[in-house]
């Protein structure tokens, strides 16, 4: 048995279709018969699953530690707000008082403590969802795609520890798509990191483009290969011809170019995969989704 | 009591700075001696995470009864309210003049 092969769809900007083009590359993927796999790691809002409509199976907690204060053995000394690199941790004239949304779990301040006063305890932080996704090709063949879902708790800032615990739940073998959060940051690098493909979707606009070069710069450090979707393709000829430009610069491939389509946010709208229900939205994606077998194949 | 001005500057003629976590400085008036001091907030100003926090922490250890400043965050006030200071927000103008000590 092989490694899967990892394709993390991103995009920088938010909003320019990474999951309308990561639920069909999976749904795509999965018809053709290619053992398929999608990761919501858009942990802060996942979509995924309205699109994919899989049946959840498990659902699993993720937890993180997170300091408590033995306030009989605290000399309030203050060490532990030295400590923490977070500012985690405020040093009151009559106690410490944690800031609990800040944590990082690092440990140093329990480390650190001279008394031995902190201990760590678990907080949870979201869970993951694990389920299948079933549909029936035209001829009435049934195919199916695995769904993992991370979802984290409203109020909670930190989405790194999710989705790296979506990450100890990969399948062997197939094809792996991640749907990355928007943006450039630690989200986005632990999603992307050490994938083998990763699909820039970006919007022909002064905002996506930006975004895109930014997305890029991370995407370069962290992972082996990107090509890139134009989604929304015609709105003006300027932005057209931006977005051609920017991926010359780059050296980019753009494998696939769709247009801005009505019937496209008509079929979200109404929560149906576009590569099922917009016409000609499937054929667009072609070109990638022949990549990725080609890919799975060697 | 000591009140301290969230500000642009370490003297009292310097502007206030509507921020409370992420100022530069607090400008500290001792009402019982009528005395001006500072207290240097740059380590907060471009603390990645927590700056409200971490300037909570000091403005204790300096020992101030009240904070004047423009708004203060949820973090920077839980962590003041923490410490018995009061918060009073609103203040525009110079240090001197959010004191109310123009002329």
């Amino acid at each position: 048995m092989g490694s899967p092969l990892r394709v993390a769809v991103a995009s920088g900007k938010g909003g320019t279709g990474k999951t309308t083009v990561a639920t069909g590359l999976a749904l795509l993927l999965a018809e053709r018969g290619v053992r398929t796999s999608y990761l919501d790691c858009d942990v802060e809002e996942p979509n995924g699953r309205f699109f994919l409509r899989p049946e959840i199976s498990e659902t699993a907690g993720v937890f993180v530690t997170t300091p408590v204060i033995d306030a009989d053995r605290c000399t309030n000394c203050g060490r532990c707000c030295e400590v923490c690199r977070f500012n985690a941790l405020a040093h009151l004239p009559d106690r410490i008082l944690i800031f609990q949304e800040l944590c990082h779990a690092c440990g140093a301040c329990a480390l650190l403590c001279p008394e031995g006063a902190i201990t760590e305890e678990p907080r949870r932080l979201g869970a993951i969802h694990r389920g299948i996704t079933v549909r029936h090709a035209l001829g009435g063949e049934a195919y199916e795609v695995s769904f993992l879902e991370g979802c984290l708790d409203v109020g909670e800032a930190h989405a790194v520890p999710v989705i790296r615990a979506l990450r100890r739940q990969l399948p062997e073998d197939g094809v792996i798509i991640f749907d990355s959060p928007p943006g450039a940051s630690c989200p986005v690098v632990e999603t992307v990191r050490g994938a083998d493909l990763v699909v820039l979707v970006t919007e022909p606009t002064p905002f996506g483009l930006s975004d895109l070069e930014q997305a890029i710069g991370v995407v370069r450090a962290v992972a082996d290969e990107a090509v890139v979707v134009v989604n929304r393709a015609g709105m003006t000829e300027e932005g057209d011809v931006a977005a051609g430009e920017l991926c010359a610069r780059e050296g980019l491939s753009v494998l696939a170019t769709i247009p801005e389509d009505r019937q496209v946010a008509a079929c979200s709208a109404r929560g149906e995969a576009p590569v099922l229900a917009a016409e000609g939205y499937a054929a667009r994606l072609a070109p990638l989704v022949e990549l990725i077998r080609e890919r799975v194949a060697a | 009591m000591k009140i301290a001005v969230s500000a642009q500057g370490s003297t009292p003629d310097s502007q206030v700075d509507p921020r409370c976590g992420r100022c530069a400085w607090f400008v500290v008036y001792d009402t019982e001696s009528g005395e001006f001091g500072s207290i240097d907030n740059s380590a907060s100003v471009n603390a990645s995470s927590g700056a409200g926090v971490q300037m909570a922490s000091r403005v204790t250890e300096a020992g101030v009864d009240r904070v004047v400043t423009g708004q203060c965050g949820p973090k920077a006030t839980r962590g003041l309210e923490g410490a018995g200071i009061e918060i009073v927000t609103g203040a525009t103008g110079t240090v001197r003049s959010a004191l109310g000590l123009d002329d």
